[in-house]
């Protein structure tokens, strides 16, 4: 089985960030103060590689760190039958600085709520902003990114797949039928 | 992982190693939890979680207590003294009126092994057992092997050895069930008449009354309470010579390893099957075991409650 369409390839990934990267700095007049946080799994990568821009593009190093949001969820009874947490590491002080919180897919905006609450239980930054790099639409909160990589109208039974290098062997976004992608026996 | 997920934690039976230590791996993130400004977090908000203690207990029903509020529960607190049970009520009864208002969990200590199984099969919700009788007190056990872990990184291959009044110990029981699951060997020791045979057939586990084979090459050394209602019972000759023979002292300690760490489970008998020196030394985990069990007990209230419909 194959995606319906491949929406973003490599080198489009690639244009997405560096655009998201621009962005950030434009809004924020620079790099100082900023802090990237990934939400798990493929928000890391993502966070590293803005940074990476980040100081490329400012010759400014923006600490990074990761967030797992699962003990703040609120759709418990969808949590895999084996609870796994994954790390949260935030190894600099919040207080004093925006945080960019990144993730791949803004979806119902139920994750990042979750991430909002955890972010603020660990300290207080001086404000949040968002970057995805595919919006999908579909909120069920009053959510929305600051920065987007690709706003992609999908249907309620389409899955958004997002690969990267650092997790998944290579970059590209695709879209996919539920159906279809679990005959191709990937996960949602 | 493909084996079900288990309902209670009434002992290690039909735990995979897999899932136990997937539990502790969810305790280190719980202690970076304790570790921050704001020690809560909203995983079980909207559940109610009663601590049914028929028996007394200070460390565990703080420690679950304080678990289950950090993971934003409510928690009804029972102790059986001050409740119906001092007016004759049954366990069934007890358990069938808590029933009543909705609790989500039960948390159950009681001087009767099996108590816990028989809660479990009259409230129909998730049980934690708290300590049963000479049965088993699996949280304890879990907080054990999650403080050895923290000190080596994985328990294969560690040698545990655990002195004392065996034959009334749930917690050297439950120890002796969790550890070679885990991949570690454990040493059971004591006098002949606190050391039960029937331990000896389980997989992973040894015994002997000689304290020095027990300890030599072992990586962790878990002192037992030696309780004064032993001596009356003729399990033992005299208490000077238990504590000549059995104290965890740091005469016996060096026949373990180099490094090797000293557990209790609490409470102690200072001098008696722990000296003073040991237990306030640098081998000493005693203050770390409790600190770990608060983590601990909060990965197992997670694992059993969350995303249960």
């Amino acid at each position: 089985m194959t995606p319906k369409a491949v929406i973003l390839d490599s080198a489009e990934v690639r244009r997405a960030l560096t655009r998201i990267a621009h962005e950030i700095i434009e809004r924020n007049k620079g790099a100082q103060g900023l802090a990237l946080i990934g939400v798990h799994t493929r928000g890391l990568p993502l966070a590293a590689r803005l940074a990476a821009k980040l100081s490329e593009l400012e010759g400014v190093e923006v600490p990074t760190g990761s967030l797992d949001i699962t003990l703040y969820r609120d759709d418990l009874s969808e949590v895999a039958r084996q609870p796994i947490i994954r790390e949260t590491e935030v190894p600099f002080d919040l207080a004093e600085r925006r945080v960019i919180l990144v993730d791949d897919v803004l979806f119902t905006g139920r994750t990042v709520r979750a991430a909002l609450d955890a972010l603020i239980d660990i300290g207080r930054p001086t404000g949040i902003q968002l970057a995805v790099l595919v919006d999908r639409g579909h909120r069920e909160l009053p959510i929305r990114a600051d920065y987007v990589g690709k706003n992609l109208p999908t249907a309620h039974d389409e899955v958004v797949k997002v690969k990267l290098s650092e997790t998944d062997g290579a970059d590209s976004v695709e879209l996919w039928d539920r159906a279809g992608l679990e005959e191709a026996g990937e996960s949602a | 992982m493909t084996d079900p997920r288990p309902k209670h934690l009434l002992d290690f039976q039909g735990w995979s190693p897999e899932r136990l230590s997937g539990l502790l791996d969810n305790a280190d993130t719980m202690l970076n939890v304790l570790a921050r400004p704001v020690k809560k977090v909203p995983a079980l908000q909207g559940l109610t979680v009663c601590t049914a203690f028929f028996e007394n207990s200070t460390r565990t029903k703080v420690s679950f207590e304080l678990a289950a509020r950090r993971m934003s529960a409510d928690v009804v607190s029972f102790a059986a003294g001050a409740s119906s049970v001092s007016k004759g009520e049954s366990l069934r009864d007890t358990v069938e009126t808590l029933t009543a208002y909705k609790m989500d969990a039960y948390i159950v200590r009681h001087t009767a092994s099996g108590a816990a199984h028989l809660v479990a099969r009259y409230s129909g919700k998730p049980v934690i057992n708290a300590g049963d009788g000479r049965r088993a007190h699996p949280t304890q056990a879990l907080l054990d092997a999650y403080t050895i872990r923290q000190e080596y990184g994985d328990l294969r291959g560690k040698r545990v050895t655990i002195i004392g009044d065996v034959l009334h110990s749930r917690v050297a029981r439950s120890n002796a069930e969790l550890l070679p699951k885990l991949g570690a060997e454990v040493v059971l020791c004591g006098p002949a008449t606190l050391l039960p045979l029937e331990l000896g057939t389980m997989p992973g586990v040894t015994l002997t009354t000689d304290p020095r084979e027990a300890v030599r090459g072992a990586h962790a050394v878990m002192a037992l309470r030696l309780q004064n209602e032993r001596m009356q019972g003729g399990y033992l000759a005299s208490l000077a010579d238990y504590i000549a023979t059995y104290q965890v002292n740091e005469s016996l300690l060096s026949e373990a390893e180099d490094g090797a760490i000293v557990l209790h489970p609490g409470p102690m008998n200072r001098d008696v099957e722990i000296s003073g020196e040991v237990a306030d030394g640098e081998r000493s985990r005693i203050v770390k075991q409790v600190e770990n069990g608060q983590a601990v007990r909060m990965s197992v209230l997670y694992h059993l409650l969350v995303g249960r419909d």
